[in-house]
């Protein structure tokens, strides 16, 4: 179960690709189990580690350590995105979908997009 | 868990939560719920009348582009009954400008209409780029938000337009009525809520979004797949604004309607006669002949300011009056054509033939 891993499809919008290597599209593969604290410096190895099914706030903190070039504090502000960047689950809005706490499926995709680019 | 429904249709999933009424609603419903509300927003400030030639203030940004869309929708649905011009201001920020523009031509193959594009090199004879490179960028927004509201009244009146309509929306309110507030403006606080505003011899100029919040107008464009340019000006930090913005953003995420509540508290403000009685009264500009509310625009001088070298003087009482010591202004200096709009709806441009002292 723990080896198993989830295939996402990532998506950045409203200027968030900019932090991003300037790439609207990315697919990642994360695990399927990851440490309750978020860390994602090592897989849950040892049995003293508690774990979790990845959800979208390990998401956020995955793309930060791995994926995020530049800026990090435009991106993500007291363990989840900061406010004013929108969050959609395969093109539903993340508050019908428990925000930081929805589970991730394999094959999911995950759209974040900034509104606080000039109009 | 079983997906929601919308709470409007009761039949499609729901895809977003509204954040003014908290609503959970599927995505055609949004539509019409979106659309309809500035719809009624339009109708009920009665902004519009049959035959009125309009132009939608283009950046290429999220907002303008979906005004532009729902505007084109409208207009079509409700048979308003106007012309439709896109009206671009090019400021000259390489790198910036010149891309989000190239959104803006794509937008009027889309949505089928005349686009004008007026530069600040065209009309004041200087890039923000030239202006950047004299003034530094601690004051480049206050000659970049002088010398747009000035261009925008001036592309309106060589398309011949009755009225100019921007994407400002609903967070963009609340933020200025924070801002006024926090920097004791009660003459722009008293301004900044309304809907429509219009000088003497100015064109109108509204606001169909005010009650749209950032967040919907972001997720129309989403769902509609609207072609938009989404990056920071380079020359960007407004930094008082930021501020704002980000505590508005901080506020919204605890409260929603935040927003909404913050524009209705503007609103409700009334601004003391006595207080009324300080402000300037509008005249024209000596030189220009733009409205103004001193002997000389705003425009002109921080033109000035910038074609004799002294920047400054446009922004401070001291550098002002250093200037002033140094002689009067120059015969042959380079000043913004005549504006001339007369009041037989049949505004131009025409080029100053003299220049008074």
């Amino acid at each position: 179960m723990s080896s198993d891993n989830l295939s996402l499809k990532i998506e950045f919008g409203g200027g968030l690709e900019l932090l991003f290597s300037k790439q609207r599209s990315h697919n990642i593969t994360i695990p399927a189990i990851v440490r309750k604290d978020d860390s994602t410096s090592s897989l849950p190895q040892e049995n003293d580690v508690e774990t979790k099914p990845a959800d979208i706030t390990y998401l956020i903190h995955h793309l930060r350590d791995h994926l995020l070039k530049e800026r990090p504090e435009l991106f993500i502000e007291n363990k989840t995105v900061r406010p004013g960047i929108l969050v959609l689950v395969n093109d539903t809005d993340w508050e019908l979908e428990g925000e930081g706490d929805y589970q991730l499926k394999n094959g999911d995709e995950i759209v974040f997009i900034s509104t606080l680019h000039g109009g | 868990m079983a997906p929601k429904l919308c709470v409007l249709c009761e039949t499609a999933k729901a895809m977003l939560r509204r954040p003014k009424t908290g609503q959970q609603i599927c995505r055609d419903c949004f539509f019409y719920v979106f659309e309809t509300e500035v719809h009624n927003t339009i109708v009920e400030a009665k902004l519009f009348k049959s035959g009125d030639s309009v132009a939608i203030g283009a950046s290429g940004g999220k907002d303008s582009t979906v005004l532009a869309y729902v505007m084109k929708t409208l207009n079509e649905r409700y048979k308003y009954g106007l012309e439709l011009f896109l009206l671009s201001i090019d400021e000259g920020i390489t790198g910036y400008r010149d891309d989000s523009l190239e959104t803006v031509k794509r937008n009027q193959q889309q949505y089928d209409m005349p686009l004008k594009i007026l530069s600040y090199d065209e009309l004041y004879g200087w890039t923000m780029d030239a202006i950047v490179a004299q003034v530094g960028r601690k004051n480049n927004c206050t000659f970049c938000g002088v010398f747009r509201r000035q261009a925008l009244d001036r592309g309106a009146a060589m398309l011949g337009v009755d009225h100019i309509v921007t994407g400002h929306n609903a967070d963009d309110i609340a933020e200025t009525i924070l801002m006024n507030i926090m920097r004791g403006d009660i003459a722009r606080l008293g301004r900044c809520t309304a809907i429509c505003t219009q000088g003497e011899d100015t064109i109108k100029r509204s606001k169909p979004f005010k009650y749209a919040y950032e967040k919907e107008i972001v997720m129309y464009a989403y769902f509609k797949k609207l072609d938009y340019f989404s990056t920071e000006c380079i020359y960007s930090p407004d930094a008082y604004r930021g501020h704002a913005r980000a505590f508005l953003k901080d506020l919204e995420a605890a409260r929603p309607s935040a927003i909404i509540d913050i524009i209705h508290s503007g609103e409700a403000f009334e601004v003391k006669e006595e207080v009324k009685a300080t402000q300037h009264v509008q005249q024209t500009c000596q030189r220009c002949g733009y409205m103004s509310s001193n002997p000389l625009c705003k425009a002109c001088t921080l033109l000035e300011g910038l074609e004799r070298g002294s920047a400054e003087s446009g922004l401070t009482e001291r550098a002002r009056k250093k200037l002033e010591a140094e002689g009067p202004t120059p015969e042959n200096i380079r000043t913004i054509p005549f504006f001339n709009k007369t009041p037989s709806g049949n505004p131009g441009l025409s080029i100053a033939v003299e220049i008074p002292a």
